[in-house]
């Protein structure tokens, strides 16, 4: 029986999904997930290609129904989850139109989205490009964009979905800096990542998952340092296939 | 071939010194078709953006309707829309048959469904492209059918261009509901039609002249706006 029920999760836990299952081209590729994502800091999703992680997030942005379990969380405006791709889909504007359309979407009034706009700008160090086509803009750039629209909404819950994977070290920074910043005013933040690294600068929690199931969950530290479940074990060994 | 030549200089004539006759008809043309495609643009970009975006029953049916009817024959919308603005016909009181007002109304009928199924392409491609950010973002159907037809802004120009062609090149529903009548409805098309049939050679052909000239300009005008904005966008 499938639930998608806006409700309190468990406590501590900001979202939880509960035996959730999806079948996609013959197979489940979420098989039975529960995965709670605690309130305060950074949980980094980790595990193989194909182990449900982007699909995860999905269903916890309401973007994918799953075929049965449940999805609960306290989060009632549909603002208070935002989601960043991996590949930042930007309008067709200027940097600056692109925020100014997110404000308006969000119902920010007419009168407070100039002033919104100027933190934003701000926030992302995006002024110097604001009059920029967005689309002109550097990958890295692009994603900065993106970050700071999906905050422009100020998100109970930000989910990232492997935001760097295909930006250089100085861009991956950039997107880290805002990550972290984000988590610093308060908001919880999701991050698919396969990298070690960024989930040692950033997570305060690591889920791991395996087709469709999650077979570890643990404190980063604890886990980054000595990963207890066999295929997180294999994973980092290199020796994990899906 | 001399008789054919003669014309031709002939009609280039009446272009140099600005005939008033051939000014005239060519206004009103411009008046006609301009108004036409504005109003089947303002009533085709939102009815494409629904058929794209919206999710409803009978969507399907509409859709094939609507591109079925890109192929709608003029003469038959000419005789609707006088059959409904005849005197006997339900808005015969407004007393619009054989006005300008008229063969807007059948040029709007004829070319809103070319408009609309172009737009409804149009905002589809690019739907498959922001659908999921735009959801993600919480935006309803109507602000994704606002976004979407105003990043398809450029694209769009060219169903616009599309629409207009069909309009500034059509006779039949014109003649129909306007009635060819001299300084009132005479468009370039109908005028086109009569004087070739009165054998009046000259005007014919400096009209036809400048229907070429003007179909070229404003394609040239629309496709220079489109892609200069396009690079300026990047959309």
């Amino acid at each position: 029986m499938l639930r998608l029920v806006a409700s309190n999760p468990s406590p501590g836990a900001v979202i939880r999904l509960e035996g959730v299952r999806l079948r996609r081209g013959g197979r489940d590729v979420l098989d039975g997930l529960d995965l709670a994502i605690p309130q305060q800091g950074i949980t980094a999703i980790m595990g193989p290609n194909g182990a449900g992680k982007s699909l995860s997030l999905r269903v916890m942005a309401g973007l994918v129904r799953p075929d049965d379990g449940g999805v609960f969380h306290g989060l009632t405006d549909p603002q208070d989850i935002a989601l960043v791709f991996q590949k930042p889909v930007l309008l067709r504007r200027t940097v600056r139109a692109n925020l100014r359309h997110a404000l308006a979407i969000y119902g920010v009034p007419r009168r407070e989205r100039r002033k919104r706009l100027g933190e934003l700008l701000d926030f992302g160090r995006l002024a110097a490009m604001a009059d920029s086509p967005a689309r002109a803009l550097s990958g890295g750039e692009q994603q900065r964009v993106a970050m700071v629209r999906a905050l422009a909404a100020r998100p109970r819950l930000l989910l990232l979905d492997e935001p760097t994977a295909s930006l250089d070290p100085q861009a991956t920074d950039a997107i880290e800096s805002l990550i972290l910043d984000a988590a610093a005013f308060g908001t919880t933040v999701v991050l698919v990542t396969h990298d070690r690294g960024q989930a040692t600068r950033l997570a305060d929690h690591i889920r791991f998952l395996h087709k469709g199931t999650l077979t570890e969950a643990a404190s980063a530290d604890q886990f980054l340092l000595a990963p207890k479940s066999p295929e997180a074990q294999a994973y980092f060994a290199g020796k994990l296939l899906l | 071939m001399t008789g054919f030549g003669d014309a031709f200089a002939a009609a280039f004539g009446l272009i140099a010194r600005m005939d008033a006759d051939l000014v005239e008809i060519v206004g009103l043309s411009l008046r006609v078709t301009l108004s036409a495609t504005l109003c089947a643009c303002l009533l085709g970009f939102p009815l494409g953006a629904i058929l794209a975006v919206g999710r409803f029953p009978g969507r399907g049916v509409l859709t094939v309707l609507v591109n079925a009817l890109m192929g709608l024959p003029p003469v038959v919308v000419g005789l609707v829309v006088y059959l409904m603005l005849s005197r006997a016909g339900p808005f015969g009181a407004l007393g619009l048959l054989y006005t300008p007002t008229a063969m807007i109304v059948a040029q709007t009928i004829l070319v809103t469904p070319i408009i609309a199924a172009l737009a409804r392409q149009t905002v589809a491609d690019l739907d498959a492209e922001y659908h999921e950010t735009l959801r993600s973002m919480g935006a309803g159907a109507g602000a994704r059918m606002r976004t979407l037809l105003w990043d398809g802004r450029f694209a769009l120009m060219t169903a616009a261009l599309a629409g207009m062609g069909r309009a500034l090149a059509e006779v039949g529903a014109v003649m129909i509901v306007g009635g060819n009548i001299d300084h009132v409805t005479r468009v370039m098309t109908t005028a086109i039609a009569l004087e070739t049939s009165r054998g009046e050679l000259t005007l014919a052909l400096g009209l036809g002249i400048v229907l070429m000239v003007l179909s070229l300009a404003l394609n040239a005008l629309v496709m220079g706006a489109r892609l200069s904005g396009a690079r300026m966008s990047h959309a």
